[in-house]
C-alpha cells in the first residue's frame, strides 16, 4: 500500500511522509485534527492538514521555546502558555522546580484529548499539580491579566485560522500589559524562507518590536516545518537574550536536553544576513 | 417546482438555466462572459463574470418586470410584509430617493428629522419639495442625535397641515428608533403618509426581539439596504410599498433615475439574499445579538468606555433600540471616536464603520466570528491603555439646529459665490457639508452658516474625519447664495 501524508509548503512545493496508519481524525468546533504514525517521523500530529508535531523532532521545537528564556529569566515563577494543546510546552517547563505555576490557554478541548490518547510523548505532565488549564481564546484570557507573569510562551499555529488572533498588535500589547516588569514573551515566528511565511514572519516581528522595548529573532532547524529553517520570537521589558544569559546558572540545574544547550542558545541569536535584512526591514 | 415559495430564488435560478443552454453573446455587456477582459476575469472569477449579462426575455428586465423579477419581488414582497418590493440596484440612496420622489412634488412639504441621511436631501434637491424639520432630540450624555418625540411630530402636523408625508429613521445610524407605529397613525389620521428610511434597519423584519420593521408598523413605503445587514452585495436594496401605493406609478418614478441596464449580480444577490433572511434570518440575527451583547458587556468591562444598549430606552426620543447595532462612547477614555476608528485601522488593522465626535460603531452582522469580536476588544483595552487620557479639550458633540432659509432645490440651483470658510458666517450655504459616513449633512442647501457650525467643521476636520460634500474637495472654501 502507497499511503502518504502531504502538506503543501508552497503552491509549488509539498513535503511528504509515507503513513504506516491513521490513529484518529475528528473534526472540532474549531479545526480538523488528525494523527497518523509513520515510520521515519513517529506518530505526529496536524491541525486542518498542516503538520504541528511529530515525535521525532518534536524535541527542537519544544526545547527551543522554552529553555532559552528560561536561561535567561533569572526566576520564572509564574508562566502563561498560549496553545500548546499537544503537552510538549508543559513538559520541558515542568522541569523546572523553581516555577511555581503554569496557566495554559488553548482554544480547542479535542486536541489536548487526543493529545493525551494518541501523543503521550509530549502529552504526559498534564497532571502536574502546578498547572491549571483554560480552554478559551488566548486573547480573551491574556487581556483580563495584568503583571501576573514572569514568562509568556506562545505556541500558536499558524496566522490564518485560530491561531490568528495570536499573530495581532491587540494580543501582544495584552502581554505585555500580563506580563511583570521584568518579564519575557516568546513566540513562535514562523519561518523567513518562503515569500507567504516571510510575510507573516515580518508582520508579527513588526508588531512584537512596537510593543516591546527589546525583541530578538531565534532560529531552530525543524525537519517537519517548511523549509526546515524556523524562527522564535524573544520579546522583553528588559532583559536581553544575551547579555542576560546565565550560563552556569543553567547548567547547575542539570537539565539534560537533546538540542538546547547554553552555547547553542547563543549562536541562535546570529541570524542569516538576508533574515536580518528581513527584520530589519519592519524595524524602523 | 414552479410554486412561488421563499425556498426559490427565481432569478438565480434564470441565471443558471441561461449559463448552461450556453448562448453565443451578440449582445452587451462587451467583455462576452469575461472573455474580452482576462484581468477582471482573473480577478473576479469565471463564475461572476459569466454572469454579468444583460437583460433579455429569459432572464427578465428590471424596468419593466414580467418573470422572474416580478417573481422574486413578489417573493421578497411576501418576505417582508410588503404589498410590492422593488428590487433595486443604485444603492439604498436611489431607494430612499425614489420613495420621498413618489410621494412628493415641487413645493409640497414633507415632515422629517433633521439627522436624516444625505439621499433625502439629494431628493428635495431634485423635486423641489420643502423640509418641515423635527429637531431630534439629542442624548447630552453622548451627544448624539435621537429619535423625533411624537409630540413634536403632533406639533408640526397641526402647523403644516397641508404635508404630504413624514419620513422616520427606522432605526439611526446608532440604532435608536423613534415610536414608529405612533406616528404612522398620527400621519394617517391626517392624511399624510409615512415613509421610514431603513437602511439599517432590514434585520428587523426576520430577527427576534428587535424594534418594530417599518410594514409591520403600517408604514407606506420603506427603503431599505439589504447590502447592509441583509448580506446581499454591496449597492443592492430594496423600496418596499404598502397597500395605500399604487406600483405603477413608483416604478415610473423608479425609473426615471434608475439605471435601465441593471447589474444581474447585485439582482441575483438580492434574490439568494432575501431567500437566506427568510428562511434561516431568525436563527441568524440571533446569533448576531448575541455576538453583539457579548461585545457590550466585554467592552463595558474594560472601563471608559460606554457601550450602550436598551437602558437609553426613554419611551419616546428613544423609543427603542437596535441591539445588533455595537455604538461604543468613546470620550471618557480620553479619545475622539474618529481617533479610536483610525487608531483601530492604523495600529490593529481593524476596519469599523465610523467613528464621530464622541462616539464609534462597530457593524456587527451575520458574518462576524467570535475570534474577530475578541480582537476588536483585545484592541479597545489596548488603546485604552496605550492612548487614553482625561477627556479635557475634546468636543462634545451636539446637536445643531439648522436655520433653513431657503428650500434645498432653490438654494442648489441659486446664483452661488464661492467663499473661504472662515468668511461664510451668516451666509446661506447652497451646497452640503457632512462627514462620511454616517452621511448625515452638517448643512444642507439653504440652510444658514453659523459659527458655530464653522467651529464644528474645524474641529471634525483636525480631528480626521472624512469631510465631503462641497464643491471644493478640501473643504477650504464654501458656496453661499449671492446677495443674500
Amino acid at each position: 500500500m502507497d499511503f502518504w501524508f502531504s502538506e503543501a509548503h508552497t503552491a509549488n512545493v509539498k513535503l511528504s511522509i509515507r503513513i504506516d496508519r491513521q490513529l484518529y481524525s475528528g473534526k472540532s468546533e474549531f479545526q480538523r485534527i488528525d494523527v497518523f504514525d509513520s515510520p521515519e517521523f513517529g506518530r505526529f500530529l496536524t491541525l486542518d492538514g498542516y503538520m504541528m508535531l511529530t515525535e521525532k523532532d518534536e524535541f527542537i521545537y519544544h526545547e527551543m521555546i522554552t529553555h532559552v528564556p528560561m536561561a535567561v529569566h533569572p526566576k520564572v515563577r509564574d508562566v502563561l502558555v498560549i496553545g500548546a494543546g499537544d503537552g510538549g510546552v508543559v513538559r520541558e517547563l515542568t522541569r523546572y522546580a523553581s516555577i511555581e505555576h503554569i496557566d495554559m490557554v488553548e482554544i480547542d478541548p479535542l486536541v489536548v484529548e487526543v493529545c493525551k490518547k494518541y501523543l503521550p510523548q509530549t502529552a504526559c505532565r498534564f497532571d502536574d499539580p502546578r498547572l491549571s488549564i483554560h480552554y478559551e481564546d488566548g486573547l480573551k484570557f491574556v487581556r483580563h491579566c495584568e503583571d501576573a507573569y514572569d514568562l509568556i510562551i506562545v505556541d500558536s499555529t499558524d496566522p490564518f485560522g485560530p491561531g490568528e488572533g495570536l499573530f495581532t498588535r491587540e494580543f501582544y500589547g495584552n502581554c505585555f500589559k500580563a506580563l511583570r516588569a521584568d518579564g519575557i514573551m516568546v513566540n513562535q515566528h514562523e519561518s523567513p524562507f518562503y515569500d507567504a511565511d516571510a510575510v507573516a514572519m515580518q508582520r508579527a516581528h513588526k508588531r512584537i518590536v512596537e510593543s516591546f522595548p527589546i525583541s530578538r529573532v531565534y532560529q531552530a532547524h525543524i525537519p517537519t516545518y517548511p523549509s526546515g529553517h524556523w524562527l522564535f520570537g524573544f520579546a522583553s521589558k528588559q532583559y536581553h537574550p544575551l547579555r542576560d544569559l546565565n550560563e552556569t546558572a543553567w547548567n547547575l540545574l542539570g537539565l539534560k536536553c537533546r538540542y538546547y544547550t547554553t552555547t547553542l542558545h547563543k549562536g541562535a541569536f546570529y541570524l542569516p544576513a538576508y533574515v536580518e535584512e528581513l527584520l530589519k526591514d519592519v524595524e524602523a | 417546482m414552479n410554486q412561488l415559495t421563499q425556498e426559490r430564488a427565481p432569478i438565480y435560478e434564470a441565471l443558471e438555466r441561461f449559463r448552461r443552454m450556453r448562448v453565443v453573446p451578440f449582445d452587451v455587456p462587451g467583455h462576452k462572459r469575461g472573455r474580452g477582459n482576462p484581468e477582471l476575469a482573473a480577478l473576479l472569477g469565471e463564475a461572476c463574470v459569466q454572469m454579468d449579462v444583460n437583460s433579455m426575455k429569459p432572464l427578465d428586465n428590471l424596468c419593466h418586470p414580467v418573470s422572474v423579477i416580478r417573481d422574486a419581488e413578489i417573493l421578497a414582497a411576501e418576505a417582508f410584509g410588503a404589498a410590492h418590493a422593488f428590487l433595486m440596484v443604485g444603492g439604498t440612496t436611489s431607494a430612499v430617493q425614489s420613495m420621498v420622489l413618489s410621494v412628493v412634488a415641487r413645493g409640497d412639504k414633507i415632515i422629517l428629522p433633521r439627522n436624516v441621511h444625505r439621499s433625502v436631501m439629494g431628493a428635495l434637491v431634485l423635486c423641489g419639495a420643502q423640509p418641515v424639520y423635527v429637531n431630534p432630540a439629542c442624548d447630552s450624555r453622548l451627544g448624539i442625535p435621537l429619535g423625533m418625540e411624537v409630540e413634536d411630530v403632533a406639533r408640526a402636523i397641526r402647523e403644516n397641515p397641508d404635508a404630504k408625508a413624514v419620513l422616520v429613521n427606522n432605526p439611526t445610524y446608532y440604532g435608536i428608533c423613534s415610536d414608529l407605529r405612533s406616528i404612522v397613525r398620527l400621519a394617517h389620521e391626517n392624511g399624510m403618509l409615512c415613509l421610514a428610511d431603513e437602511a439599517h434597519g432590514t434585520h428587523f423584519y426576520f430577527g427576534e426581539d428587535l424594534p418594530v420593521p417599518a410594514m409591520a408598523a403600517g408604514a407606506d413605503m420603506a427603503a431599505v439596504s439589504m447590502h447592509k445587514s441583509g448580506g446581499s452585495l454591496t449597492q443592492s436594496s430594496l423600496l418596499l410599498a404598502g397597500p395605500a401605493m399604487r406600483e405603477g406609478h413608483v416604478r415610473q418614478i423608479i425609473n426615471l433615475t434608475q439605471t435601465t441596464s441593471a447589474s444581474y449580480l447585485l439582482l441575483s444577490s438580492l434574490d439568494i439574499s432575501r431567500r437566506n433572511l427568510a428562511l434561516r434570518g431568525k436563527a441568524s440575527f440571533a446569533r448576531v445579538i448575541e455576538l453583539a451583547e457579548y461585545a457590550r458587556r466585554e467592552i463595558n468591562a474594560i472601563g471608559g468606555y460606554y457601550a450602550y444598549s436598551r437602558e437609553l430606552i426613554n419611551g419616546d426620543s428613544i423609543f427603542d433600540f437596535d441591539v445588533t447595532k455595537l455604538s461604543v462612547h468613546t470620550l471618557d477614555i480620553g479619545l475622539a471616536g474618529i481617533e479610536v476608528y483610525d487608531l483601530l485601522r492604523d495600529e490593529y488593522d481593524i476596519q469599523i464603520e465610523f467613528g464621530d465626535l464622541g462616539n464609534i460603531l462597530a457593524y456587527i452582522s451575520i458574518g462576524d466570528r467570535e475570534r474577530d469580536i475578541e480582537r476588536l476588544v483585545g484592541a479597545l483595552a489596548e488603546i485604552r491603555r496605550r492612548f487614553g487620557g482625561d477627556k479635557t479639550g475634546l468636543m462634545e458633540q451636539e446637536y445643531i439646529d439648522p436655520e433653513v432659509a431657503v428650500s434645498p432645490q432653490q438654494a442648489f440651483y441659486a446664483d452661488h459665490e464661492s467663499l473661504p470658510l472662515g468668511q461664510t458666517a451668516g451666509r446661506v450655504c447652497s451646497e452640503f457639508v457632512m462627514c462620511y459616513p454616517p452621511g448625515i449633512p452638517i448643512l444642507a442647501p439653504g440652510e444658514r452658516i453659523t459659527e458655530k457650525i464653522l467651529d464644528y467643521i474645524q474641529y471634525a476636520k483636525e480631528k480626521g474625519c472624512s469631510m465631503t460634500g462641497p464643491e471644493d474637495a478640501g473643504i477650504e472654501r464654501l458656496n453661499v447664495l449671492k446677495g443674500v
